[in-house]
């Protein structure tokens, strides 16, 4: 094990000590926004499995939260108790992400993408039309947790970073396991990987799950929390597109990517929720456009040497044209 | 309603559809990308021309062409400044820039247009033939439509930027050293794309409300429509559009038409895993 690995995971425990402490320390507000980064960091990493170290340029995310939102609510509305309820959601979810894993990784590029965007609306829709179970476009109430409101805020952080440990320790496991080199080796060449041996219809199945299952968690602790899901806002169309966007902020396919990524983005998504609430899409939008262009490779692989290099090299510059201009 | 009325709701229904889904088929068969923009370029269309009719009162059969060219000019735009930086980058890279770029675009027109649902309204009244009974301005709608799948048809089949567009989508690299410009090719493909999108957003708001929501709904269909149809071709997207009119159309009256919205997604899930090629897919135009 290098030294850079350990101290991946040293940087990783001191982040999270920081937001576990949030609540003894901190307001509500910030307690909520604690809430947040740790459910997206979860997302960031689980998504990171499949899109990051596979490759697959999957937006499924919002089909496996939604489902999770829904199966939570639904079982604590039953009689089970909300931490059974969380679990099931996660194994459902699970079981679904391996059955339509079989169907649509049989694509690949384009056809992939569009085809698990094709999930979430499908998932959307049979929620939104089943009416009698999911109470269709009215949506279902949740029962709350018990507890004054800090306490359930609190809570709810713990349940989260819980997920989010398990999400990055899954992320940690898969990159030092013949798992993550099989992973990795699709995303170079599948071709190349199925000729030497690695049964990459099966490697994808398990990715693909494991990207799954956190998010229908996130998805069924999310419910309990706001105690209200629609299909709507369960199934959003943006965050399926968010989460690969912060996985890619920080850095697709590395450990701290995600976690950079997602906590960068909510903050920035704060910010302009407080100051420009007409135009949040729209800033959103240019992160985006900007992320593109001048952060291909997420915060993470930025060359800070060279570039703190090339400003010095600039300012070097500067100062001797005004020598020779003196000269 | 009778059989022939549910067909004849589908097929014109269908003729709308193959106009919203020509202009991503084209963008995905020659850039490779997968335009997010899309649906709100229709609804642009949609509301660009109500908001003309409304203030001007000028038929909107010609309102159209100049929405068309503006959506064109913007379309030329974006492509040249933004997409054609990344355009063979993976799928991952163009898709989210593009929805980037929508999630701007969407936001512009909720803040200058609002959501409401628009509609321009013309009061023709109704046709009875053969036991269907039909709206006038549907028909109207239906028949730019076809107008507008066949002007695309015939400037791909004849003239000479056409030609160039097919031969890019054939093989880049060729046409690169037969001396066509590349990247002014993918910038008037996209820009095409957009013109026809603006001019079905256009169509669409002469016989249903458009409203910001929809652009979605438009983006989905599009996708279903290319996967049942076959991508790049005009006739791949006819196909597509006119398949899931009439499947939408009967499906709505069978079982209600929240399902059949559901029914042609699963459709296109079952049609990508079987046959991703579409119905009538082709490497070419031809």
């Amino acid at each position: 094990m290098s030294r850079k690995s350990n101290l991946t995971l040293i940087v990783m425990g001191l982040w999270v000590l920081a937001l576990a402490l949030a609540p003894s320390l901190l307001g509500n507000y910030e307690v909520r926004i604690a809430i947040s980064i740790a459910m997206f960091t979860a997302l960031a990493l689980s998504w990171n499995i499949i899109g990051g170290f596979t490759g697959y340029p999957s937006f499924s995310t919002a089909a496996f939260y939604g489902i999770g939102c829904y199966v939570g609510a639904l079982a604590q509305r039953s009689g089970v108790p909300a931490a059974l309820a969380w679990v099931a959601a996660a194994a459902f979810v699970g079981g679904v992400s391996f059955a339509l894993g079989a169907i649509v990784l049989r694509l690949k590029g384009h056809y992939f993408a569009i085809g698990s965007i094709a999930l979430v609306d499908i998932s959307r829709l049979v929620i939104s039309s089943w009416g009698s179970v999911t109470g269709g476009g009215n949506g279902l109430n949740v029962p709350l947790l018990e507890g004054r409101p800090p306490e359930v805020s609190a809570l709810v952080l713990y349940v989260m970073l819980g997920i989010m440990v398990l999400a990055f320790v899954t992320n940690v496991i898969v990159d030092r396991t013949r798992l993550g080199f099989g992973l990795r080796c699709i995303d170079q060449n599948e071709d190349a990987a199925d000729m030497v041996g690695i049964d990459t219809t099966r490697y994808k199945i398990a990715a693909f799950v494991l990207s799954a299952i956190f998010p229908g968690a996130v998805g069924a602790v999310y419910a309990s929390w706001v105690g209200y899901i629609d299909p709507t806002d369960s199934f959003d169309i943006l965050t399926t597109v968010k989460v690969p966007v912060m996985a890619m902020l920080g850095g697709a396919g590395t450990l701290l990517g995600p976690v950079v990524g997602a906590f960068s983005f909510v903050m920035l998504e704060e910010i302009f929720w407080a100051n420009f609430l007409e135009w949040n899409r729209a800033i959103m939008g240019a992160i985006v456009v900007v992320l593109i262009f001048f952060l291909p490779g997420g915060i993470l692989r930025l060359d800070w040497k060279r570039i703190l290099r090339r400003l010095s090299d600039r300012s070097k510059a500067r100062s001797t044209d005004k020598g020779s201009a003196k000269e | 309603m009778g059989f022939a009325q549910i067909l004849a709701n589908g097929v014109v229904l269908g003729t709308l559809y193959a106009c919203i889904a020509i202009g991503f088929s084209l963008v995905w068969g020659v850039l490779n990308v997968i335009n997010m923009l899309h649906g709100s370029f229709i609804v642009l269309g949609g509301y660009l021309t109500y908001f003309a009719w409304a203030s001007t009162g000028i038929s909107p059969v010609i309102i159209l062409p100049v929405v068309a060219v503006a959506l064109f000019v913007l379309g030329y735009a974006l492509q040249y400044l933004f997409i054609n930086k990344v355009v063979t980058a993976p799928v991952l890279t163009t898709l989210t820039l593009t929805f980037g770029l929508d999630m701007i675009l969407y936001n512009l027109m909720t803040v200058f247009f609002t959501a409401t649902p628009r509609r321009v309204s013309l009061d023709y009244g109704r046709i009875d033939a053969l036991g269907v009974s039909m709206p006038v301005d549907r028909l109207i709608g239906m028949g730019l439509a076809l107008v507008l799948t066949g002007l695309l048809f015939l400037v791909l089949k004849t003239s000479r930027i056409g030609r160039a567009i097919v031969a890019v989508r054939m093989d880049r690299e060729a046409a690169a050293l037969m001396g066509i410009r590349v990247n002014h090719i993918y910038a008037t493909t996209f820009a095409i794309a957009a013109l026809m999108a603006g001019a079905a957003g256009a169509v669409f708001a002469m016989v249903f409300p458009v409203t910001t929501n929809l652009s979605g709904v438009f983006l989905g269909k599009a996708f279903v429509i290319c996967v049942i149809g076959g991508l790049g071709g005009v006739s791949g997207a006819l196909v597509g559009g006119l398949a899931l009119g009439i499947i939408e159309s009967f499906a709505g009256v069978i079982v209600g038409p929240q399902n059949a919205i559901t029914i042609g997604f699963l459709i296109m899930l079952f049609l990508l895993i079987v046959r991703p090629t579409g119905l009538v897919g082709v490497k070419g135009y031809e």
